[in-house]
């Protein structure tokens, strides 16, 4: 079974290209769909098993990244949404995806609380959108459905504003008992999570890289594993050590995989 | 009704937007800010009762991160208070999008009337800031006054002003009016009506409209239609703007004489036809994958038999001098819309940049009106970035070069490749067609008076007068909407063709379109405005951004409109093409202009253009033997252009779309630049394009010939280190050149024509004995600056832009030194060519004689380096070499620090090798063109050295285990000792963080 997978597009968003190709490398059975044309007939949302935010550029970022197309969502789709998520549905969110789904509160929809955004992804602390590679741990005791079973790989970072800010002290705490982040920024020569520049790319709290709700089927990430499907995507895959083979796949592919696994075992 | 709405960050939380305006004030202004916090204000003009206002406000404000009042937030405590907001007229990209929302939450579109302004709040603090140094701040830092307004407080003028509500607005006097022109009066009159219309014709030209005019058939034609005798003033405008030099190209166009040192003389009818596309035409006898040159909006060669491959670069200089925020992004999003108009339109995949800039510490007088080479640096690369990262398109090369003579205009070069399908819907793609009867449609965004005379602007040098409609700001987000709606519909074959509006808007975009039926009637009535009060030739002309024509199928157009509507992007139907030979101008059904085709594209009198060619003596520079190598070595490295400008590329997204293979930056630590850039084309192919380029506007100043065989052979040995087909490699040249022609203004155009020629002839000789076929290009031709009574001409620059194919990504070679042990080797002469050397630069900077550059340009042997390229590529896809680069700025010296970074691996060197008479300073600087420095591991070095048999390949060392870079030349003693931390340090402080 190939299970059929929802990208949405439009406005900006702009990754739609990648994240179809990693989908169906995994085994799913994707399809890309307009915004406009899902609010039009906003039912089509329960013919697909998962749905996928991607990343890009939704009006300009302008009003905070992911402002206003959570907006629009939020006003045209949310019983949708709130069905498709208690039917079982997995959602991934990419980076301004990761955005929307902040914006909209479906991570990490603490007791229950979709819909309330309960943290914000706010502006790197240098200041600036940054485009390099980070070296992320995914946490064993997150329930994510998406980094099952997954250590820790290299993903780039494309961004500008990924620094996870919570409402209170009390969110974070409430989050981080609950497994709801899978998955934080280390540094490569300690494999320990770190605040420091490059290796955090925007300074978030407790080098949170992304977040899931807590049965682990919502999740969002500022990384971009859709840019990671081949080996040759790695920035350092040309100087390997002589003698070792490529690998056949990017590691990136990993977290589409584990989601048609899920969607197969379900 | 207007209401206003004021944000803030939430109380503790960082505003990395205010502390660069601290740092900036300090750094640019040496002013004492101690801080700067900011505020997102947005004016609200609906009609909305008072409960769906607080609606909005609280649709804006983030619930986790800000804060945010109708009316007025408390200010913070402050000494000076800026507010800055778009002028009326303006793009405003964020109250666009805030409009957007607020149509969400009112679930109905905003009227015409309606709209939200966006603006800044700065609330700055330090007690010693003076109002004049908070001025100095509003207009050098936070707001460019073509653009934008700002108002100063002080704290008490804040407390004592009432809340602004004001919307900008532009003033709604002019009724639609169409004057006629009379050219019956002297040829003074002829000129006045040229310079005081920004029309930019002389007077040959003016007096050729007149003959046209005074025509006794053109006569009887335009009484019997009821046209005046004279024209109107928007067939004129639509004559300038099509004569302009920036869309006629006239001064490739024209006849040359040319005299070279010894009083030969020779003559060319036009550049273009004798070099350029001469040169094409021989080159396309072999290579048989040219699909279409020079026609179109860009050049289409074949990639496999799935696609195509479109490419175009341009040039945004002047617009982006001005300012370099909106020119920039104008420039970036404005040649995305040439493969978007190429063919039936191509899908987009890759942009490149690169800027010729002043340097960023220049601290010599600034003319009055020019802005400072930093500021226009940092506004540049801001404009290319949003406007690339927007638009969903990575950045796959850059490069910038500085020079104090690109403080009057900076040149800014923007580049896109795109892929189209072989066939579509069963039709060759990159045929247009177009029959009388179809619909003339435009897509995209609304016209209003931004770039008027801008096609005649940019073929102007700046004067303080430069007209502020002539700045543009893109909007990125409108046209990715475009582009997506244009996919589709190409894909569903709703359009016959395509072209983008840019330079001249409609009137260039319709003007070339017809001609594929003959003609075409328009109502200018029926063009949708930002704001009335636009003249109808304004409409014609306006150069408003993210506008695509099209001709459409009058049966199609109901699928089109309803497309257009699910896609939320307008489209209008302006008329029909048609095929009397003539375009027909209305405006509310009044007939205001009729343009005979054959007058607008044929009837503009050719030039003829002096050049006399006298080569420039240049001294050169003191050169010593007994030099601390490592000193200069470093000094080189860590010169403006050699050194790494990762700190801004870092801003730009290189792997949105998921097909990058070697990026811009390579090596272990990703930070060494690379000799060129390898992408996938389709996700599901290893078939991959290579993108590189050469420029080097340094050696012009000694001859522009050698200057065009080097940044040609650059281009292409760098396409070829990187592994691509030496067979498979196009090029695009951009020209930007100072004014050539003679004139008083211009008491050396002669000379700059001669070297005009000269980069052509070679252009030619080099283009065909490599067999590299141009494929698109552009030239622009005024780039000088009178600003400040000072004249600043830009040293002539040619950017060779290269793409070519590799078979195989996964075969892709890097720079970087792999394994200790890995044997090093030069493949390729080295010459005693120093001229107008970085290392020879670097000198004559020291020696405080800057011009002292003088001395040999490299030369270029095109057969012989042609013999290794072939040879070098069948090595590397033998798997024989374990690294390759393509040595440029700063030789070997400089390549060997480069390969060493890149694997975080020294070296050892010995170039005595090399050449027995060669110097020590061209065995460690000398940039001899067609050049390599290759390693091969150690079991492959039978192998490899049969295999470059007959070429002149010399083994000069070793790779090292640790982190050492020792080069010697003929001794014993090195010459050259640093670690790689010395190196790095060299190679990165200078643009470090800047």
């Amino acid at each position: 079974m190939n299970p059929p997978i929802l990208i949405i597009t439009g406005y900006g968003l702009n990754c739609e290209a990648e994240s179809k190709f990693a989908w169906e490398q995994a085994g799913g059975k994707p399809d890309l769909l307009h915004v406009n044309d899902l609010l039009a007939a906003p039912d089509r949302l329960h013919r697909y098993a998962a749905l996928m935010f991607i990343g890009g550029f939704s009006f300009g970022d302008h009003m905070t990244s992911g402002h206003v197309f959570a907006h629009r969502l939020r006003h045209h789709l949310q019983d949708e949404l709130a069905t498709f998520i208690e039917d079982g549905g997995l959602i991934l969110g990419v980076c301004n995806g990761f955005q929307i789904m902040t914006k909209l509160g479906l991570v990490p929809g603490l007791g229950g609380e979709s819909f309330k955004p309960s943290v914000a992804l706010i502006q790197n602390d240098c200041g600036a959108f940054q485009n390099f590679w980070v070296r992320v741990r995914f946490e064993a005791n997150s329930p994510c459905v998406f980094t099952k079973g997954l250590d820790a790989m290299d993903l780039p970072i494309r961004h500008g504003e990924g620094k996870l800010l919570p409402r209170e002290k009390e969110t974070l705490d409430a989050l981080e008992a609950a497994g709801c982040v899978p998955c934080r920024y280390i540094d490569p020569a300690t494999g320990a999570p770190t605040q420091d520049f490059p290796h955090n790319p925007n300074g978030s709290v407790n080098a949170i890289a992304g977040l899931c709700d807590p049965s682990g089927r919502i999740f969002g990430l500022m990384p971009h594993p859709e840019a990671f499907l081949f080996p040759e995507q790695h920035p350092q895959w040309h100087v390997r050590p002589r003698g070792t083979p490529a690998p056949a796949r990017g590691a990136g592919l990993k977290l589409f995989e584990n989601a048609v696994t899920h969607l197969r075992e379900a | 009704m207007t209401f206003r709405i004021e944000i803030s960050l939430r109380k503790g939380l960082r505003d990395p937007r205010g502390t660069s305006v601290v740092q900036r004030a300090k750094h640019f202004l040496h002013l004492p800010v101690k801080g700067c916090s900011t505020r997102d204000i947005y004016k609200v003009g609906v009609d909305a009762p008072d409960k769906k206002q607080r609606e909005i406000l609280k649709a804006f404000t983030d619930p986790v991160s800000c804060r945010s009042a109708l009316g007025r937030l408390a200010a913070p405590p402050f000494h000076w208070l800026v507010e800055v907001a778009f002028k009326p007229g303006v793009t405003d990209n964020v109250g666009r999008t805030a409009g957007s929302l607020v149509a969400d939450i009112l679930d109905r579109k905003l009227a015409s009337d309606e709209k939200v302004c966006a603006g800044i709040q700065y609330f700055l603090t330090g007690p010693d800031l003076t109002r004049a140094d908070a001025e100095a701040i509003a207009w050098n830092l936070l707001a460019n006054p073509l653009i934008q307004s700002a108002e100063l407080f002080s704290p008490e003028e804040w407390a004592a002003h009432p809340v602004d509500t004001t919307l900008p607005s532009m003033p709604d006097t002019a009724r639609p009016t169409v004057a006629t022109i009379d050219l019956s009066g002297s040829n003074e009159d002829l000129l006045r009506i040229s310079r005081e219309g920004t029309l930019s014709l002389s007077l040959e030209e003016m007096r050729a409209i007149r003959n046209h005019y005074t025509e006794p058939a053109v006569r009887a034609k335009r009484a019997s239609a009821g046209l005046p005798e004279w024209p109107t003033d928007i067939e004129l405008e639509c004559i300038a703007q099509t004569w302009s030099e920036h869309c006629k190209h006239k001064i490739f166009a024209a006849d040359v004489i040319y005299r070279d040192e010894k009083g030969r003389e020779q003559r060319f009818a036009s550049l273009y036809k004798t070099f350029i596309k001469a040169a094409t035409a021989d080159v396309a006898k072999t290579r048989t994958w040219l699909v279409s040159v020079f026609t179109d909006n860009a050049g289409v060669i074949r990639f496999n038999e799935r696609y195509h491959l479109v490419y175009k670069c341009e040039t945004h200089n002047s617009p982006s001098a001005l300012d370099p925020y909106g020119g920039s992004i104008t420039g970036i999003v404005g040649v995305n819309r040439d493969p978007m108009g190429t063919g039936i339109g191509s899908e987009l995949l890759f942009n490149t940049w690169g800027y010729c800039l002043g340097s960023p510490f220049y601290d010599g007088d600034l003319p009055q009106g020019l802005m400072h080479p930093r500021r226009i640096r940092d506004g540049v690369h801001h404009g290319v970035i949003d406007g690339g990262n927007q638009s969903g398109i990575p950045w796959v090369r850059g490069f910038e070069r500085f020079d104090d003579r690109f403080i009057g205009k900076p040149l800014v070069f923007c580049g896109t490749l795109g892929r189209i399908p072989v066939t579509i819907n069963g039709q060759p793609s990159e045929k247009k067609s177009i029959r009388p009867g179809d619909r003339v449609v435009m897509a995209g965004g609304r016209i209003g008076k931004d770039g008027i005379h801008g096609a005649t602007f940019s073929s102007e040098a700046l004067h303080t007068e430069s007209p502020a409609q002539a700045v543009q700001i893109g909007d990125p987000i409108t046209q990715r909407k475009l582009y997506e709606f244009l996919m589709e519909a190409r894909d569903l074959g709703l359009y016959r063709a395509i072209t983008d509006n840019g330079a001249g808007g409609l009137s260039s975009s319709i003007g070339e379109m017809c001609q594929f039926s003959g003609g075409a009637e328009l109502e200018l009535a029926r063009a949708p405005l930002k704001y009335a009060g636009l003249q109808p030739w304004e409409i014609f002309l306006s150069e408003a951004q993210e506008r695509m024509s099209l001709a459409v199928p009058a049966e199609n157009m109901s699928a089109l409109r309803d497309l257009a509507r699910r896609r939320d992007v307008e489209i209008s139907d302006l008329g029909e093409f048609t095929d009397d030979g003539a375009i027909t101008l209305y405006f509310n059904e009044r007939l205001i202009g009729r343009l005979p085709l054959a007058f607008l594209h044929d009837g503009c009198p050719k030039l003829t253009l002096e050049a006399q060619w006298t080569p420039p003596q240049v001294p050169a520079p003191r050169r010593s033997r007994t030099a601390d190598r490592t000193r200069q070595l470093l000094a080189v490295l860590g010169a403006l252009n050699v050194c790494s400008r990762e700190h801004k590329a870092r801003r730009y997204d290189g792997e949105v779309k998921g097909l990058s293979v070697v990026k811009p930056f390579v090596g272990r630590a990703s930070d060494v630049p690379s000799d060129a850039t390898v992408c996938r084309v389709e996700h599901a192919s290893h078939e991959g394009v290579v993108i590189a380029e050469g420029v080097n506007p340094f050696y012009s100043d000694i001859d522009t010939y050698w200057m065009t065989a080097s940044v040609i052979d650059e281009a292409v040995r760098r396409i070829v280190s990187a592994g691509g087909r030496p067979d498979t490699i196009a090029g695009l040249d951009n020209f930007c050149w100072p004014d050539p022609v003679q004139s008083e203004a211009t008491p050396d155009g002669a000379y700059k024509m001669a070297q005009l020629v000269r980069a052509n002839q070679a252009l030619y000789d080099f283009c065909t004995a490599m067999q590299v076929p141009l494929i698109s290009g552009k030239d622009s031709m005024k780039n000088d600056s009178t600003r400040g009574g000072r004249k600043i001409s830009i040293p002539p620059t040619l950017l060779f832009s290269a793409v070519g194919k590799i078979d195989d990504v996964r075969r892709a070679m890097t720079l970087s030194f792999q394994q200790a042990g890995d044997l090093v080797y030069v493949l390729g002469e080295t010459r005693e060519e120093l001229g107008a050397s970085e290392f020879h630069r670097f000198l004559a900077r020291d020696q405080k004689k800057p011009d002292h550059t003088g001395g040999d340009l490299p030369k270029l042997d095109p057969a012989a380096a042609m013999a290794s390229y072939h040879r070098l590529h069948e090595a590397i896809h033998a798997g024989l070499v374990a690294s390759s680069h393509t040595p440029t700025l700063g030789g070997l010296a400089v390549g060997f620090s480069l390969c060493a970074l890149g694997g975080n691996l020294g070296a050892d060197i010995a170039l005595g090798g090399l050449g027995e008479t060669l110097s020590d300073d061209a065995l460690l600087f000398s940039e001899s063109n067609s050049r390599f420095i290759l390693t091969c591991a150690p079991e492959n070095q039978n192998a490899f050295e049969a295999h470059f048999a007959g070429l002149p390949l010399v083994r000069i060392g070793t790779v090292r285990g640790d982190d050492q870079l020792v080069v010697r030349t003929r001794g014993e003693q090195p010459l050259v000792t640093a670690d790689l931390a010395r190196l790095r340090k060299a190679f990165t402080s200078t643009l470090g963080g800047i």
